[in-house]
């Protein structure tokens, strides 16, 4: 071999071994990111700030076809990630069906993302409970890093301008909460 | 003869793969589905979603699915994450080419190394003297007789 194609063959392989542990940091950090951007929303919007709600597209669950988060824009949207094992879920399930018969006329749609859960479960609950708002579901649970969720029920509201208002709701909602929050989400 | 004892470990090895594959038991699925909320293998979970899969599956070989059948349903209900082995497919082909990858670069860094090693043992440094060294060195001995 000659010492022009020695030295060919050293760069092209420290060009290998280089590129694939950027590759590797790229995906470690990108993951990182994504994970900390959805714990830092939390953070933000208690601070005052209001950062832009991550879009989401995900099939609907009481319907046919997808539900777009951002083809919302102009009302005011509840978010209510949800899933049918979850005790606390249940309990608040009739709050939220009160709430929506109260605000559904007012420029304002709940969404339920139904997450790691059986779609036969999820639909089961929404009879079972009367819930006849917009639900989608959310089988991988693929946008609650988006949203820093950890646990369910968490509610989020997001403004007619797709900004993240008023603090989240990590637990079950109280009607006034609720309706506390809606207002003040109108009022953005 | 050979052929013979080829295919009869062929087909000891198959056998049970291909039994357990028409008729799984509940342990070989929770050894290799994950719990989609814990994160964890499902034989490790006592989650209520990792409760409410097992009551799944259970209902899944009952009415006599196969193994292939019962985990393409939870991928469809959970996603591909929900399967402890990534696919081998698409993106999750990476996943099992990446290890082979560094396998097979770390033996051919092995084998650079220890081509250059015997080369180096093989091939000695010069170490004869010259002519002058050579006299003073008989010399410096000769003192030692």
């Amino acid at each position: 071999m000659t010492l022009a194609a020695r030295v060919s063959w050293k760069l092209s392989l420290r060009v290998a071994a280089g590129g694939l542990v950027v590759l590797l940091l790229v995906l470690f950090t990108w993951r990182l990111v994504t994970q900390e951007r959805g714990r830092g929303l939390a953070h933000a919007v208690a601070g005052g700030r209001m950062p832009a709600a991550p879009d989401f597209s995900l099939p609907r669950l009481n319907g046919d076809g997808k539900l777009r988060l951002s083809d919302l824009r102009g009302r005011v949207v509840l978010i209510n990630f949800w899933a049918s094992w979850c005790v606390p879920c249940r309990t608040e399930a009739p709050r939220l069906a009160a709430a929506w018969r109260r605000w559904h006329d007012r420029g304002v749609v709940f969404v339920g993302v139904d997450a790691q859960d059986f779609r036969s479960d999820g639909r089961a609950f929404l009879r079972d409970h009367g819930l006849t708002y917009p639900n989608v579901r959310d089988g991988s649970g693929s946008t609650l890093d988006r949203y820093g969720t950890s646990g369910f029920p968490e509610t989020w509201f997001v403004s007619r301008s797709g900004r993240l208002v008023a603090d989240h709701v990590d637990g079950p909602l109280t009607s006034a909460r609720i309706d506390r929050d809606l207002r003040a989400a109108l009022a953005e | 003869m050979r052929l013979l004892a080829a295919m009869l470990v062929a087909f000891a090895l198959a056998a049970p793969a291909a039994a357990s594959e028409r008729h799984p038991t509940l342990g070989e699925l929770e050894h290799e589905v994950m719990c989609p909320t814990c994160k964890t293998l499902l034989e490790l979970s006592h989650a209520p979603i990792a409760e409410r899969m097992r009551a799944f599956i259970r209902g899944r070989i009952a009415a006599g699915e196969t193994k292939s059948e019962i985990e393409q349903q939870l991928v469809a209900q959970f996603g591909p994450g929900v399967l402890a082995e990534p696919p081998r497919s698409g993106l999750g082909l990476l996943a099992w080419l990446l290890p082979l990858a560094g396998l097979l670069g770390g033996v051919a860094v092995l084998a650079v190394v220890a081509h250059r090693w015997r080369r180096a043992v093989a091939a000695p440094a010069d170490l004869s003297l010259d002519a002058d060294s050579e006299r003073r060195l008989e010399r410096a001995l000769a003192e030692f007789d």
